[in-house]
């Protein structure tokens, strides 16, 4: 295939998802569809961006709840509108903060203030190697739920109770072009040489610094581009659930965008988007009937009851990691030609 | 053997999402949702809500609007009493179609969800959610029970007056419920001229010992904690087996059989306040108590979910009282669709086991009055205290 | 007097959940040091253990379902090897980790169907949970017992790692994992007992735990373990004593922490203490040179 027919099929797509999203929420604007849509959206930025750093870069960090919890909280924090400021802040007299920001300046403020905390937090940090590092990622991103939780900060982050009000995204497209936007900025960046540094990295650190790369600017670098969209990814987080808590943050989720990374294939952008958005229909939609009694005539299926669903859904992800271990991409990205090629191998065998 | 695998996790999926989207709504159908936590931290308390709601539906399921007979369906979602759950458990309810909804125990997954039912035009009753925020500012949330600042205060005038000027008061962090009562308790305390030491303990904490020696050190002659019955259990034991001898109290959260179990055989001084009584001597009461007690006694499996036993929760009889209201809501629209409904409901007026319930212009239901009980230790029972009221 | 009256609690209390904490703790230091797997379904482990006794007890005596905990605790830690890290043992570290991670959530995940998400009250266990007074403090038998059930239980560990033949070529193994394989040291025969004592231990650790603090919720193993694990790294991962010092260091800090009214803050002083130590001295205090490795 030529270059640029290949170019055109892939803008082509690429319209025709935003076409989809858009005639999504004319068609059905309250099914759980447009649920998927806009949280698998959410989740595949930030699987994207946790896949930068554990699958580009070979740095295992479990911090990531952390830094959208910034994210989260900064982008909340900004956009209350100053009219509902002393409903939201009920406990702390209105908060101390009386402006109101544009909700794409917070937005990118919000990845900025996990950039810098990650900036800071990386200094230490990121002399640790692999396991040493995850725990203490984790062990950062449980601090900074404490912070937020407590009452001292209470004028600013509202303490421990629920942020909400802020404005939201009202259609699926806008939540699907702010996440291809920022996919696509790591995309290029993996493409660049800083991109080829960060691969040369997690293939061999000794062969890459006697290549003359810079190993700890590298790192840092690449830890704070993956905070920067974590947190920004976090701010959308906050956006499609209208309100948002520091309770919510905990290990688990970063657990679970993890899993999502390893389903989709550690490596794989596309893997890490398709990852998200199967993993989120599956544990929303999908597979809710396990949690419903069902008969076929009189008989009734044993064993579904509610929590079925999260049973059969880990078990899944257990066959998975321990037969599937490249996920569903491996380190591949999606592509015309591998496609092409699928096809062409099927015909060969036909004819065979 | 791999390739296998990948086939019937394949053919798992494609089997999913024909069971996802294989329902479609009869025709002659309306649906109720039931925002309701069955499992977690509030998973006891919102599964005796949901009791007083099915107990409804089975007295009246059925109601005709212009001329023809519709069913009343119940469909129920598990919030799991967590914030972060409460968004894709309300998506589900609103994707379900529900002309309104009931619930939640526990005001933080109310607030939460508000939301998102006000995007979707979905009116909703709160039953038993005490909290001031969950109302206000959302003109599709209504609720008919009373509210923190008066049960706080209401709290406060008892504890000031039988048990003494000191309180030390334990909340749950990032629980709206726990620490929004808490709030109204400490200031109303200290408006009457008591003293408060206020602590907030971590979610998910199981070790109450510090806080249990904290209290005793500031000496304190009541331990006010409204927490979830799960947290209460801990704190009621370990009260115990560490020798407080202060009085412990608490809101409506803990008029539950799980705070009898934990305090029977103990010597401690527990009371609680809360919406009804089960010995309400009005009709209406008298008649949900006894239709309510045979109804359990005849399905095992609602007798389990009520605790095991067969003593009314105050929650229950809101439950009972919130679904009546919505149908009342849903006649005086005359109409299914959601938003007729939210219309409708700011202006009826019904009175109900737990007494009227007319609503204000916030969407909140006028009540002043709350029953205070105290644990009977040794039988493990609820004994009625005394009905407070607060003068304006 | 007074002063005693006021604070001795806490003590008692930091040192009963310090106690716990070892337990648990000595589980995940001692397949770190064999696998170098921070074994995150150590402390969901730990939880099951709590609702096999939860039902256990309710179809039989106490003198039999404790037995039986224990057992099927041990089957449980036994199983999970095989089955979920066995098959992964030459891939990479991080696929072991993520698979830790997998049946952590499948473990919690089935918790949460069986008892449908309900907290569940713990059987009373006669004797230990019997209510005695200290010095003027009054408080369970239980806390009394920890600290020296737990003493005890290491002392006789590490014995057993000095002296007999499994206690050599685990640390044979930990020392270096090909040439002892190399040597003719059964690896898998080696790594199963790991696993089970250390499921021996996290179910002792559940027993005396959850007298403490009656209820079992599907994941109430999360906070203990991150715990037991700080308290792991602390004492230099893979190291036994050190394990055990940490794991009652941080349960004491932890209790007074709460004394001093920072509540908030009793879980991040934990994760906070956990970054400083590994970024001071990551092999920890009682660093690989002085103590016994696994």
């Amino acid at each position: 295939m030529k270059k640029t027919t290949k170019n055109i099929i892939y803008i082509a797509l690429l319209l025709l998802i935003f076409a989809l999203s858009y005639v999504v929420d004319i068609i059905a604007p309250y099914s759980m569809l447009v649920t998927v849509l806009r949280k698998g959206a959410v989740y595949a930025l930030v699987a994207v961006s946790m896949n930068l750093l554990n699958g580009f870069t070979g740095l295992f960090s479990l911090g990531q709840a952390g830094f959208m919890l910034l994210g989260a909280y900064t982008y909340a924090i900004f956009t209350i509108p100053t009219a509902v400021r002393e409903s939201v802040y009920y406990y702390y007299e209105g908060g101390i903060i009386n402006f109101q920001m544009n909700m794409i300046l917070a937005m990118l403020l919000a990845g900025v203030v996990a950039a810098i905390f990650a900036y800071l937090i990386g200094l230490p940090v990121l002399k640790l190697k692999s396991d040493y590092l995850a725990i203490a990622t984790l062990g950062f991103a449980e601090i900074v739920r404490a912070l937020a939780q407590w009452d001292g900060f209470g004028k600013i982050t509202n303490g421990s109770n629920l942020l909400k009000k802020f404005p939201v995204l009202d259609n699926t497209t806008q939540y699907f072009l702010i996440v291809a936007i920022c996919i696509a900025v790591i995309a290029m960046l993996i493409h660049s040489t800083y991109g080829r540094a960060f691969k040369a990295i997690r293939d061999d650190e000794i062969a890459a610094q006697a290549m003359g790369i810079n190993l700890a600017r590298h790192e840092q670098l690449s830890f704070v581009i993956s905070a920067f969209f974590a947190g920004i990814g976090g701010a959308l987080l906050a956006i499609f659930q209208t309100t948002v808590q520091a309770n919510a943050f905990k290990s688990a989720m970063t657990y679970e965008i993890l899993l999502i990374v390893v389903i989709g294939g550690i490596g794989s952008i596309t893997g890490s988007i398709l990852g998200s958005f199967l993993f989120i229909a599956c544990s929303e939609w999908w597979l809710r009937f396990l949690d419903e009694p069902m008969f076929i005539g009189t008989f009734q299926v044993p064993l579904l009851r509610t929590g079925f669903r999260m049973v059969v859904f880990s078990v899944i992800i257990m066959i998975v990691v321990l037969f599937f271990r490249r996920g569903i991409m491996g380190d591949k990205e999606f592509s015309l030609d591998r496609i092409a090629k699928l096809f062409r191998k099927k015909a060969k065998g036909d004819k065979k | 053997m791999k390739r296998i695998i990948a086939l019937a996790l394949a053919c798992l999926m494609v089997l999913a999402c024909f069971a996802g989207c294989g329902s479609k709504k009869a025709d002659d159908v309306i649906y109720i949702g039931i925002y309701e936590p069955a499992s977690g931290d509030n998973g006891a308390g919102g599964k005796q809500e949901t009791l007083g709601i099915q107990y409804a539906n089975t007295l009246v399921n059925t109601v005709t609007l212009g001329g023809k007979e519709y069913k009343i369906e119940l469909v129920e979602v598990d919030n799991q009493s967590s914030t972060d759950k409460a968004i894709s458990a309300a998506s589900q309810l609103v994707s379900k179609g529900c002309s309104i909804v009931l619930g939640s125990y526990g005001s933080g997954v109310s607030i939460a969800a508000a939301d998102t039912f006000a995007n979707a035009k979905i009116p909703a009753i709160g039953c038993s959610c005490t909290n001031p925020a969950v109302t206000d500012g959302n003109e599709y949330y209504y609720r008919i029970c009373y509210l923190d600042p008066f049960q706080g205060t209401v709290l406060a005038n008892y504890a000031f007056e039988e048990k003494g000027e000191t309180a030390y008061v334990l909340a749950q962090l990032g629980d709206d419920y726990s620490v929004g009562l808490a709030t109204s308790f400490q200031s109303a305390y200290e408006a009457l001229g008591g003293k408060v030491v206020y602590e907030t303990f971590p979610e998910g904490t199981s070790d109450f010992t510090a806080y249990i020696t904290s209290a005793k050190n500031a000496g304190a002659d009541v331990m006010f904690a409204p927490t979830s019955t799960t947290s209460a259990s801990l704190i009621i034991s370990q009260a115990a087996s560490n020798g407080a001898e202060y009085a412990l109290m608490a809101g409506d959260t803990w008029e539950s059989s799980v705070i009898l179990d934990a305090a029977k055989g103990t010597n401690l001084d527990v009371s609680v306040s809360t919406f009804f009584d089960e010995n309400d001597d009005t009709a209406a009461g008298k008649e949900f108590v006894t239709g309510f007690k045979a109804w359990l006694n005849a399905n095992p499996d609602k007798l389990t979910n009520n605790g095991g036993n067969d003593i009314v929760a105050a929650v229950s009889a809101l439950g009972f009282d919130g679904y009546m209201t919505a149908v009342e809501a849903i006649k005086a629209a005359d109409s299914a669709d959601s938003q007729a409904v939210a219309d409708a409901l700011g202006g009826v007026v019904y009175t109900g086991v737990t007494g009227e319930i007319k609503f204000d212009e916030i969407g909140d239901a006028v009540r002043n009055l709350a029953y205070i009980k105290t644990v009977d230790t040794v039988n493990g029972a609820f004994v009625f205290g005394k009905i407070q009221t607060i003068a304006d | 007097m007074d002063f005693i009256a006021k604070y001795l609690p806490y003590l008692l209390a930091g040192i009963s959940v310090g106690g716990q904490y070892a337990l648990i703790a000595i589980g995940y230091t001692m397949v770190y040091g064999i696998l170098r797997l921070i074994n995150f379904a150590h402390a969901d482990i730990f939880m099951v253990a709590g609702f096999i006794m939860v039902y256990a007890s309710a179809s039989m005596p106490i003198y039999l379902s404790i037995p039986l905990v224990i057992v099927l605790t041990v089957v449980l830690g036994f199983v999970v090897e095989r089955v979920a890290y066995k098959p992964l043992r030459s891939a990479p570290r991080m696929s072991v980790m993520i698979s830790a991670i997998g049946v952590s959530y499948l473990l919690q995940n089935t918790a949460w169907y069986v008892t449908g998400g309900l907290a569940k009250v713990y059987p009373t266990i006669p004797w230990i949970s019997d209510t005695v007074t200290f010095m003027g403090c009054t408080t369970k038998r239980v806390t009394f017992i920890t600290p020296v059930l737990t003493i005890l239980l290491v002392v006789i560990l590490v014995l057993l790692i000095k002296y007999t033949k499994i206690g050599i070529a685990m640390r044979a193994v930990s020392k270096d994992f090909e040439t002892s394989q190399l040597m003719g040291i059964k690896i898998n025969t080696v790594i199963s007992m790991t696993f089970i004592i250390g499921s021996f231990l996290a179910a002792v650790g559940s027993l005396l735990y959850f007298s403490n603090y009656a209820t079992v919720t599907p994941t109430i193993g999360a906070m203990p373990g991150l715990k037991a694990f700080v308290a792991a790294v602390f004492g230099g991962i893979g190291s036994i004593p050190g394990a055990v010092i940490g794991a009652f260091i941080i349960g004491i800090c932890e209790n007074f922490i709460k004394a001093a009214g920072l509540t908030t803050f009793s879980d991040a002083f934990t994760f906070a203490l956990l970054i400083v130590v590994l970024i001071v001295k990551p092999n920890g205090i009682f660093g690989e040179s002085t103590s016994e490795k696994v």
